[in-house]
């Protein structure tokens, strides 16, 4: 979230699109009641079902899975075309006015560069004219026809309402409804909040359905705004805290790159992160860069890394490829390239795309290692239930080894909320039986390694021998020494950059935060972006003061919110040039006249002058990105793209199946289906009754949603002659289920280029292992393709067909 | 029962007399406000937990509701209905938490024949005994919401308690406390009031021009109320009923003159109610249920 849960309290208009808020966060909706109810906002749902949280809306508009950005696209245009835009927020503070350099071009849906052999751009000339100055040229008056602002224009022409209609299936007139909805929140004073989850990530241009909105956003002036903002709905309590440190294959903690092969030492890495600022007086705080990452590399390896040694940037692994996502580990688990999988509180076989490649992939292993509270269907991939996984045990001779795990209850640490908000929880209860806490295995495991490497040697063993382990228990590090090496500290006595003889932190005390963060080696620092949480004052993530500032609704003294606090990202922003807020009333920092000053941590220098210095401090530019350069391996402006398995053709681009940047592997491009044998458009979701595959263990939720089903159309089911609750078999190219149809008024087929267009709902908590019932998740179905740029699976628009069925053996009806 | 040692009992099952209020609690009131519902079944959650009952796992009839209908183990339940509104053309999903209404004037109880088996509170709380429930089934075609449901073995008469017990120390309903969005909130009648006020306000500014405060005449009015956008059509609702009101039979029997008409009256009644209503298994009024109603009828006139 650019904004936190609390601040939706104080929008005017929230957006639900690409999300089901009330079902899926529940608790968080709390603050889109209170909003409706203390200041009359309105609520706003666009989606291809009529959800829980339709069901609370002031207004409803449907859409046809995988179209987004068309929509959205689409409200650019209206915005533009009917001067709903906050000009005094978008000239100054966005990259409007930048020049494009030539060279770039966007036509029948492609960019310049396109290399239709790899699937990918040569993104070269993605990129703004340079001037003399080495600064960018920017055009204030926007007339230039490549400066961004015209290049927009042109690019959103084509989102008419008519193509909105056509495209997605959403009447014009209700699209209009939204569109003036919308458009009024371009005044100054007026604020709209998004919220998103995975309807929008869980495509192959899942990145730009969001960068859609956030240009929205910022052509409304509602980016670091109270009850402003583009905010995810994170999952799972922890995956915030998952993605800030890096449990992604490119990633290392805070956001930093997983080095590639061809940066051989740190200065070739370095070289391309130098953030050198694109317009005079910025401050392009990546520019820190390096402070950032030799203080990584000195919290791995502590002493070991020097400067002589490039801080033993040699020992971090380097990708020879962009990713080794999911998608990619199972595709080389297929082909017998990947042998072993540790899998940590993550069930692949129901959440990976194509079940069956899936359990193939699981088949050839060596060992799977399974560390989870719960008895996963993963780890029991090789048990036969019937049709529910119908593998033969005989055949498949991968070891599993289960190591249990305490849940979140039973354990002490901190949960990363989707405001970012680094909330320490205490132990409720001890852990059952076996179950041991993920940080004393991994320790275990560790250890033992580490012991095998100073035995018996082998292939570079250095990193692990000499990985930073100064806990006091080597077997069981604390939830507190942890967090206290996020934070990082000072290794030598830190000095003021302007006064060398004034230390500002002594050696061996924790960082107050990641400015005091230093490239030589004197600091170390396990996730910059945390830095703050655990300081000399203790530990600010167990803060429980819930004192509403200024009644800003951001409560800065509970808990701890990266970074250093701030509650609303570029919050700068939420004043105009001469530093007074655009709404007097929604006041959250502004310019007493000599300093930044506010309710919250301002996002920005304290003393820098607000007509000078813009609000986007970490963008080079020192504005927020309408057109993104070269950022996006997809294109610099999101396009319409159907999805790889579309129910009609790309009617801007005929010729382009799917992302055309979006990585395919050939033996599942072979499985892809096309419309003429699979009509019907398949989406996936979750349900308020229960979690991912957790909850289905508890008596309670399976209770409550007891069984898996499908939903369907009333004229769907007229169609095929399906009955409600009766038994329906679904299939795709990959795979067949069986579910009770649930017959709905809340699925409405949808009109497209003539023809009616049909979707089959398929919720995703049920499996073969716990309480409910037996069942299908929508993975035995769903391709494996992925989003261009971080490989989040297309799950949410595929194709499917559907007839009634006879129950399953055992099952009630049979 | 927790509660019987803090709340004052104002009037109990089959008996002539209430206790004198020795002190006066405000009378408190449950608001369910329908247009902040989001169907996520939390208070059906905490209820089972709290409670500490054991609903079966069942299967998935055609509909988000589960259970599909409360039981003696389920005490509150979401009830949906997919409803087009005729002047909008648009579909609303109606949502509406279901569970004892808490009647000022409670209809299970008029209907009850077991001494102490039913009582209400000062608060206006109505509880159900189970020590003195003799599982005849009466309460349930005393209610005019079809609430109380009858275990099987042994047969005793379950509904929600809007948590007697936790109210009696202080705290809200446990449905209340686990309500995400603070549709259901807690609190005196007069606050509870007050508070609908606002809402509906706030939605007649949305455009429900019919927004209003279920809180039903018929039965002197209830102590769990609902905040409705089309209060004009209570039924659209899972069937709130428009007009409830207590059987007209209950109110024979229980307010007759002599006790040979009362009981003729429950007679005709229990007939009514064996064929209506508690149609099958052990929930059935045998023989012998009506000779031991009849018997501690007489016996405490």
């Amino acid at each position: 979230m650019t904004n936190l849960w609390t601040d939706i309290r104080s929008t005017d208009l929230v957006i639900v699109m690409g999300g089901n808020a009330a079902e899926a966060h529940p608790c968080g909706f709390k603050w889109v009641t209170r909003a409706k109810a203390e200041r009359g906002a309105k609520l706003i749902v666009v989606d291809p079902r009529f959800t829980r949280t339709a069901a609370v809306a002031d207004y409803y508009a449907p859409i046809r899975p995988g179209t987004d950005i068309t929509f959205l696209l689409g409200l650019i245009k209206y915005c533009i075309d009917n001067n709903k835009v906050q000009w005094d927020y978008v000239k100054p503070y966005t990259n409007a006015a930048f020049v494009v350099k030539a060279g770039y071009s966007f036509k029948d849906g492609l960019f310049s560069g396109y290399d239709p052999a790899k699937r990918i751009y040569d993104r070269s000339t993605w990129d703004y004219e340079i001037g003399p100055d080495g600064y960018a040229v920017v055009d204030e008056t926007l007339t230039s026809p490549r400066c961004v602002w015209n290049l927009l224009k042109e690019h959103v022409a084509a989102y008419t309402p008519e193509m909105v209609e056509r495209i997605c299936g959403t009447p014009k007139a209700k699209f209009l409804h939204v569109a003036a909805m919308v458009g009024e929140m371009s005044a100054p004073d007026k604020a709209m909040t998004s919220m998103y989850a995975l309807g929008w990530t869980q495509h192959s241009y899942g990145a730009q359905n969001i960068r859609t909105m956030a240009m929205l956003q910022l052509v409304l002036g509602n980016i670091g705004l109270r009850g402003g903002g583009v905010n995810a709905l994170r999952g799972h309590s922890n995956i915030q805290g998952l993605t800030d440190l890096g449990l992604m294959s490119e990633l290392i903690p805070g956001y930093l790159g997983m080095p590639h092969d061809n940066e051989k030492d740190l200065q070739t890495y370095l070289k391309t992160r130098g953030f050198k600022p694109l317009r005079p007086d910025q401050i392009s705080y990546w520019k820190n860069y390096p402070n950032f990452m030799v203080s990584f590399l000195k919290a791995m390896w502590g002493e070991a890394a020097t400067k002589d040694n490039d801080y033993h940037y040699d020992w971090i692994p380097k990708l020879d490829k962009p990713m080794y996502d999911m998608m990619q580990a199972f595709e080389l688990m297929a082909h017998g390239k990947m042998n072993g999988y540790v899998c940590q509180g993550f069930n692949p076989l129901l959440s990976g795309p194509n079940r069956a490649k899936v359990t193939t992939g699981l088949s050839k292993l060596k060992f799977l290692v399974v560390m989870d509270p719960l008895d996963t269907e993963t780890a029991n991939f090789w048990q036969n239930h019937g049709e529910y996984n119908n593998v033969d045990p005989a055949e498949i001779a991968t070891e599993v080894i289960q190591l249990p795990t305490t849940c979140f209850a039973e354990d002490e640490g901190s949960l990363t909320n989707s405001g970012r908000w680094l909330q320490w929880h205490w132990a409720g209860g001890d852990p059952p039986g076996q179950a041991k806490a993920d940080a004393w295995i991994m320790a275990q495991i560790h250890l033992r390694m580490k012991a095998l490497y100073q035995k018996e040697g082998g292939k570079l063993p250095e990193p692990i021998l000499n990985l930073d382990w100064q806990y006091k228990v080597p077997a069981n590090p604390t939830p507190d020494e942890l967090a206290r090496e996020m934070n990082g500290k000072a290794l030598a006595p830190v000095a003021d950059p302007a006064d060398p003889t004034k230390i500002l932190v002594a050696k061996g005390k924790q960082l107050p935060s990641f400015a005091f963060l230093r490239a030589d080696g004197s600091t170390a620092c396990g996730c910059w972006i945390y830095s703050g949480c655990y300081t000399e004052a203790g530990n600010m993530m167990a803060r429980r003061d819930n004192t509403n500032v200024g009644d800003a609704n951001v409560y800065p003294k509970w808990a701890f919110s990266w970074p250093v606090n701030r509650r609303i990202l570029y919050n700068r922003a939420s004043c105009d040039l001469t530093g007074k807020p655009w709404d007097p009333t929604r006041k959250i920092i502004w310019w007493n006249g000599k300093l930044w000053t506010g309710y919250d941590v301002p996002d920005m220098l304290p003393t820098a002058n607000p007509e000078k210095v813009m609000p986007f401090i970490m963008d080079a530019e020192g504005t927020a990105r309408l057109w993104v350069r070269g950022l996006m391996v997809d294109g610099p402006f999101p396009t319409h793209y159907e999805p790889f398995e579309a129910p009609v053709v790309n009617v801007l681009a005929p010729r382009i199946r799917g992302n055309p940047a979006s990585r395919v592997f050939a033996d599942d491009l072979a499985e892809f289906g096309d419309a003429k044998e699979f009509p019907i458009v398949g989406t996936s979701y979750r349900l308020t009754e229960h979690f991912h595959f957790w909850t289905k263990h508890d008596r309670v939720n399976a209770m409550l949603q007891p069984e898996f089903f499908v939903e369907i159309s009333e004229q769907l089911a007229k169609e095929k002659r399906i009955a409600n609750g009766s038994w329906v078999r679904v299939w795709s190219r990959r795979g067949s289920i069986k579910a009770v149809a649930c017959v709905t008024k809340r699925l409405q087929p949808f009109t497209i280029e003539g023809r009616t267009v049909h979707m089959v709902g398929i919720p995703l908590h049920w499996g073969f292992m716990g309480l409910t019932h037996k069942g299908f998740g929508p993975n035995s179905l769903t391709p494996v393709v992925g989003d261009a740029n971080v490989e989040t699976p297309e799950f949410k628009a595929f194709l499917l067909d559907i007839e009634p069925t006879t129950p399953p053996a055992g099952f009630h009806g049979a | 029962m927790g509660a019987a040692r803090t709340m004052t009992v104002v009037r109990s099952s089959a008996t002539s007399s209430a206790n004198a209020a020795v002190s006066f609690r405000d009378e408190v009131v449950k608001l369910i406000d329908v247009s902040k519902c989001i169907g996520c079944k939390a208070c059906q959650a905490a209820c089972i937990e709290w409670n500490d009952t054991v609903q079966p796992i069942g299967y998935f009839t055609g509909s988000y509701q589960n259970p599909p209908d409360l039981t003696p183990h389920m005490f509150t339940l979401m009830r949906f209905n997919e409803w087009v509104n005729p002047k909008s053309g648009e579909l609303e999903w109606l949502i509406r938490k279901d569970g004892c209404m808490h009647c000022a004037e409670p209809g299970c109880l008029a209907a009850c024949p077991a001494p102490g088996a039913i009582v209400q509170y000062e608060n206006g709380i109505v509880d159900f005994v189970q020590e003195n429930c003799i599982g005849c089934g009466y309460c349930v075609k005393g209610c005019p919401f079809d609430i109380p449901r009858i275990s099987a073995m042994p047969a005793k008469a379950y509904k929600c308690t809007l948590c007697s017990d936790r109210v009696a120390v202080g705290d809200g309903p446990a449905c209340a406390k686990a309500c995400p969005t603070e549709a259901i909130v807690f609190g005196t009648k007069q606050e509870m009031l007050h508070h609908a006020a606002g809402r509906l306000i706030d939605l007649k500014s949305r455009g429900f021009a019919e927004a209003g405060l279920y809180n039903p005449g018929g039965v002197k009015g209830t102590h769990v109320m609902y905040v409705l956008p089309h209060a004009d059509q209570p039924e659209l609702y899972s069937n709130l009923p428009a007009n409830p009101r207590i059987s007209p039979w209950v109110k024979i029997w229980k307010g007759a003159a002599t006790k040979y008409a009362s009981l003729a009256a429950m007679a005709a009644f229990i007939v009514g109610a064996v064929v209506h209503h508690v149609a099958s298994g052990p929930n059935q009024v045998s023989d012998k249920d009506e000779e031991e109603a009849r018997k501690l009828i007489e016996g405490r006139r």
